[in-house]
């Protein structure tokens, strides 16, 4: 480990130990947060007697289909876009605001609509990841180097050759920039998504026993939502080093 | 020529949207979602009323401090982990993860600190704008050509004069991508805030409108805050482009 990745979990483990310290000395009211090492212990609990697995499908399940839908839907939006430059450049505008606009705040308009299913929360977790997907290939199909059409061409390989074995991993690592994003924003809308308004869910969890001053399963539903999203993401980031570093020791 | 033609095929756009969604009102049906001409006009005379305006008033204010709160701390860290290399180099990952963590699920905690005041919403926004400020702010110090510096001290210039002569206009472009991604992001942390739980702001308005079913202010509310922080993006985009076209 380097010695910034040590100091990193030295600082971070010193938060959490001076945040068990105030709640244990009582510096934090016990009304207001429970000490780090109760959250972990109430949410062993909870995950032992099998309480949550019906919310953790659930959320992690919506969120899986929002990506996926995300992800192909962005890809296939993504060429087509790249196929028709004037549509492109009409739609400039429209990318360079996207992420500017709280899309979020239709959440209530599709629940409107479709009622307090599956579908709404889906939609936002959609809404919120597609774009980023579409953009990542926008880029990625850019980036593919000129040169590359031209080895196809002197090597007489197909339009489906072509792409498979010389265009798509040229592009790919975008790609996987586009898919990264993708899965945190739909993370991040999803939970947002329960949390606002929704039968079931983890966020759903969290706001109910928030309702019901139920701070111990509160904290330790929150922790493991937190953990899983970190997790998540720090899983797609090393994927990402991994191949990175495999790209550049290729020899070229 | 060519940017007439943009215009015209951004405007065709525009108008395929309202085609859309009228399409679909009239699928859905006009409870559920009503078309752009009845929210337009229920638009133009709900803007004017005495409820709007107090509510608008209630997100604004949570709004301007949350910002003034995330641009003052997010500045701060970014100049900070941007001038100590290590503390950066420490702290980087530390931030990108919160970044990319649901925030949603903090805000009951700053509900249980600060109760369902104006604080809470403040502070929720706030957590959402400090990091993207940060760490731009943070790569635009690093980013800084060491021959900048070099020349600045050949020049004998003074701290006061290297900071405004040579350190700001270098970093202003990326430091203003930071602050314009702050504002997007701080407006949602209100938004959200509003939304879960809150007495006044538009966002409570949203969530009070659609347990009353009425779909026409629900989708005027939505349609206002669209337009607000597309034109407040555009305007700090376009200051960002000529910023980058002078340096």
């Amino acid at each position: 480990m380097t010695r910034a990745g040590a100091i990193r979990l030295l600082v971070v483990a010193g938060m959490i130990g001076a945040l068990e310290l105030a709640c244990r000395s009582g510096l934090i009211d016990h009304r207001v947060m429970i000490p780090p090492s109760e959250m972990a212990t109430a949410l062993l609990t909870m995950l032992m007697s099998g309480q949550l697995n019906d919310d953790i499908v659930r959320t992690l399940g919506v969120i899986a289909i929002s990506v996926v839908i995300s992800v192909v839907f962005g890809f296939a939006l993504g060429l087509l876009i790249h196929a028709l430059p004037r549509l492109r450049a009409a739609l400039d505008p429209f990318f360079a605001t996207y992420y500017a606009v709280p899309v979020f705040i239709f959440y209530p308009v599709m629940i409107a609509i479709f009622g307090l299913s599956l579908i709404p929360i889906v939609l936002m977790g959609v809404a919120t990841a597609i774009a980023a997907m579409i953009i990542a290939t926008l880029n990625g199909l850019d980036r593919i180097p000129r040169v590359l059409t031209k080895v196809a061409r002197v090597h007489r390989m197909g339009r489906l050759a072509t792409a498979m074995r010389l265009q798509l991993p040229a592009a790919a690592p975008y790609l996987f920039t586009g898919v990264k994003l993708s899965v945190s924003y739909a993370f991040i809308a999803v939970i947002a998504a329960e949390f606002i308004l929704a039968p079931a869910g983890l966020g759903r969890a969290i706001a109910n026993a928030y309702a019901d001053f139920n701070n111990r399963r509160m904290y330790a539903l929150m922790l493991f939502v937190l953990l899983i999203a970190t997790v998540v993401n720090a899983g797609l980031h090393a994927l990402d080093l991994r191949w990175a570093k495999r790209r550049g020791a290729r020899p070229s | 020529m060519s940017g007439v033609r943009r215009a015209a095929d951004t405007t065709i756009i525009v108008i395929a949207v309202v085609l859309i969604w009228q399409g679909l009102a009239q699928w859905v049906g006009d409870t559920a979602l009503p078309g752009p001409a009845p929210t337009l006009s229920y638009l133009a005379h709900f803007v004017p009323t005495a409820r709007f305006a107090e509510n608008a008033a209630a997100t604004a204010t949570a709004f301007a401090l949350a910002l003034l709160l995330a641009y003052g701390l997010g500045l701060g860290i970014g100049v900070w982990m941007g001038a100590q290399r290590f503390a950066g180099e420490v702290g980087e990952p530390i931030l990108i993860t919160l970044y990319s963590l649901p925030k949603i699920t903090l805000y009951p905690v700053i509900l249980l600190i600060f109760g369902l005041t104006l604080s809470g919403k403040v502070v929720f926004g706030a957590i959402h704008g400090i990091l993207p400020v940060a760490l731009l702010t943070m790569a635009a110090i690093r980013n800084i050509p060491y021959v900048y510096l070099k020349s600045a001290r050949t020049l004998h210039l003074s701290p006061w004069q290297t900071i405004w002569n040579v350190l700001l206009p270098a970093t202003i472009p990326e430091v203003l991508a930071g602050l314009r991604i702050g504002f997007t992001v701080t407006l949602l942390g209100v938004l959200l805030a509003e939304m879960f739980a809150s007495k006044d702001g538009l966002g409570f308005l949203i969530i009070n409108a659609m347990t009353l079913l009425q779909t026409k202010e629900m989708i005027s509310i939505a349609v206002v805050l669209f337009a607000f922080a597309a034109v407040a993006n555009a305007a700090l985009l376009w200051i960002e482009h000529r910023l980058h076209h002078r340096a």
